[in-house]
């Protein structure tokens, strides 16, 4: 019961929004995946538990929307867009670069666990490309200069134990 | 000089985003003045005079929209469509960022229109960061009587909240977003119902783009004849236009509706022409899913009907300039792929067939593909045409019928094998999931 332990506030906010608790699920898989690192069973069932939905839905749900993880990420989730917009402005050799950076392949995690690789679609900052998002942080107008700063100061926030505040505890917080 | 923002207003007035300076210039007089002079039916008639129209894409005529919701007392809701996720779009985005007052009363105006007393706006959840600052200007809305009960003394009473979605184009498909908010897959449903009839929680629902209802409480304060002198006959008002790809000055435009795109990509005020000198090539007037324009279209001017004789749509105006060392059979690949990628699922015509015009046009791209390839891609793509519940599997036909049609050439070469790249590829495509 992670979710209702490390949230409880955030979770009355959000189901006072709707007439059916239904359209809560969304919002509180994004606090679930907050709590539990992904969107594993255990975590699904909680939301599913607290909604009164069936687990299955949940699960399905998770599988459908890109933002939730079914598999285990890295501390900071790198998201790089190379749709057409961005790759005309050399996205895809950023991914390249990143990639070779990081040691790891696209949907790759650092072995220290801290950094995982992905590309995604659209992120509507077609005009600040090469751009990326970090646990939702959009990081844009980069360089290979740009991502090697933005790495060692991931890597030294995760090494002092000072997490970036998570931009989803924020959003919930407006719940409350 | 060009002429003072309607829209990007924070362009011009430093921090309008706070409630005191929106108020300060003019921002909620447009909602006082309907809740204190007009009837709903007023309201809904300005706008329908104004001629606006929606700028998520469709420009259906937005207060013929509103006319549509039933007049009899009950449950109704507005919904904000900010899950903006067409690629080569962000003008939603600056908007919610930096000017969201206006979003916000001309939503609350749309609610006092349709007798709505609740409005979420979806936004898609990569837009968590920034709606903190939509956020931020709701609760100053709570705080000052803005939203709440008695709304600026009145007797009208709304509440509104943001929602953030998970990461689906879809979405954006106004029966899907509804889906999605109710808590399910994001996927459309067989219309009817119209959302006018049954929409959210299967009550009647209005679903406006945030660019849209922007545009409402100035023509509300400045009236519809006002609105019309801007723009053309068929396409009054501002358009915001995204502009990116290979132009010198990417960005958002506040552009008077006729414009032509020759100003947009070449203008000194706009994108200032293609780097490095090189040549224009083509563009996709709609993001990825509009058919790719060339040359000839450049004068066209930017409207609802403006690239009509030319075979496209301006969509929601996501203009992608592409200079002459773009393969074309690699940038249909890319639209392909986010289609294949960002389609539900749910239609077996979309999802099946984007999955194999992938596959053929990966095969044509590497040089493996034969003639037969581009007949099969031909048909594939023909064959999901008005086939499906929703415009993901229309749209996902686009960059291949288009490409075929203006850059023959360039597959015949690839499948004869006599040249393996056109010009040389910018990059190279993503692997099929």
């Amino acid at each position: 019961m992670l979710l209702q332990e490390k949230y409880p506030e955030e979770i009355k906010g959000i189901l006072a929004r709707f007439p059916h608790k239904k359209s809560a699920v969304l919002p509180l898989m994004h606090l679930a995946q907050e709590a539990y690192g992904f969107t594993s069973r255990e975590a699904m069932q909680e939301v599913a538990h607290i909604l009164d939905l069936d687990p299955t839905h949940v699960l399905s749900l998770a599988g459908f929307y890109t933002l939730y993880y079914e598999e285990p990420v890295g501390k900071f989730v790198l998201e790089v867009c190379n749709d057409l917009a961005c790759a005309l402005r050399g996205a895809d050799k950023f991914v390249e670069m990143a990639s070779r950076k990081l040691d790891i392949p696209v949907d790759g995690t650092t072995n220290d666990g801290l950094f995982t690789l992905k590309t995604v679609m659209c992120l509507a900052a077609c005009d600040r490309a090469p751009m990326l998002q970090c646990n939702l942080k959009f990081e844009e107008h980069l360089d290979e200069a740009k991502f090697d700063a933005l790495i060692s100061r991931l890597r030294a926030a995760a090494a002092a134990e000072k997490p970036e505040p998570s931009i989803v505890e924020q959003i919930s917080a407006f719940a409350r | 000089m060009r002429m003072a923002h309607i829209l990007l207003r924070h362009r011009d007035i430093e921090n309008i985003h706070k409630l005191d300076v929106y108020r300060a210039n003019g921002g909620y007089d447009a909602l006082k003045k309907v809740l204190t002079e007009h009837q709903p039916g007023e309201v809904i008639d300005m706008v329908k005079a104004s001629g606006l129209r929606g700028r998520g894409g469709a420009g259906f005529p937005t207060g013929l929209k509103w006319s549509f919701i039933p007049k009899a007392p009950g449950e109704k809701y507005v919904v904000v469509n900010s899950d903006e996720s067409e690629m080569g779009t962000f003008k939603d985005r600056e908007l919610l960022e930096k000017n969201p007052h206006q979003v916000i009363e001309g939503a609350l105006i749309a609610a006092y229109a349709i007798g709505a007393r609740q409005v979420y706006n979806y936004m898609r959840g990569e837009f968590m960061g920034i709606g903190q600052h939509f956020e931020e200007a709701l609760q100053e809305c709570y705080e000052a009587g803005i939203l709440g009960d008695n709304i600026l003394g009145t007797d009208f009473s709304c509440r509104m909240y943001g929602y953030y979605g998970a990461g689906a184009y879809i979405c954006g498909e106004e029966t899907a977003l509804l889906s999605s908010l109710q808590g399910d897959l994001g996927q459309p449903w067989s219309k009817p119902p119209f959302p006018a009839i049954e929409g959210l929680y299967k009550k009647p629902t209005v679903v406006n783009n945030t660019e849209t209802l922007a545009n409402v409480p100035p023509i509300i304060l400045n009236g519809a004849d006002w609105y019309k002198s801007i723009g053309t006959e068929q396409s009054p008002g501002p358009k915001i236009v995204c502009l990116s790809g290979h132009v010198n000055n990417p960005g958002n435009y506040e552009v008077e509706m006729g414009l032509t795109f020759q100003e947009l990509v070449y203008g000194e005020n706009y994108g200032g022409g293609i780097p490095g000198g090189k040549k224009f090539k083509a563009l996709l007037p709609s993001g990825g899913s509009g058919p790719v324009v060339v040359a000839d279209a450049l004068k066209a001017p930017i409207t609802y009907e403006g690239l009509t004789p030319y075979g496209s749509t301006v969509g929601s105006a996501s203009v992608v300039v592409m200079d002459e060392t773009v393969d074309m059979v690699w940038a249909a690949l890319k639209m392909v792929h986010f289609f294949k990628h960002e389609s539900c699922g749910k239609c077996t015509p979309c999802r099946e067939g984007t999955f194999w015009m992938e596959q053929l046009l990966h095969r044509i791209y590497d040089g493996h593909g034969t003639e037969k390839d581009l007949e099969v891609l031909k048909s594939v793509a023909t064959q999901i045409k008005g086939k499906t519940l929703c415009a993901l599997g229309e749209f996902a036909i686009n960059p291949v019928l288009s490409t075929i049609r203006h850059f023959f050439d360039e597959y015949k070469a690839k499948v004869s094998g006599a040249g393996q790249k056109v010009a040389k590829a910018t990059a190279v495509p993503t692997p099929t999931d």
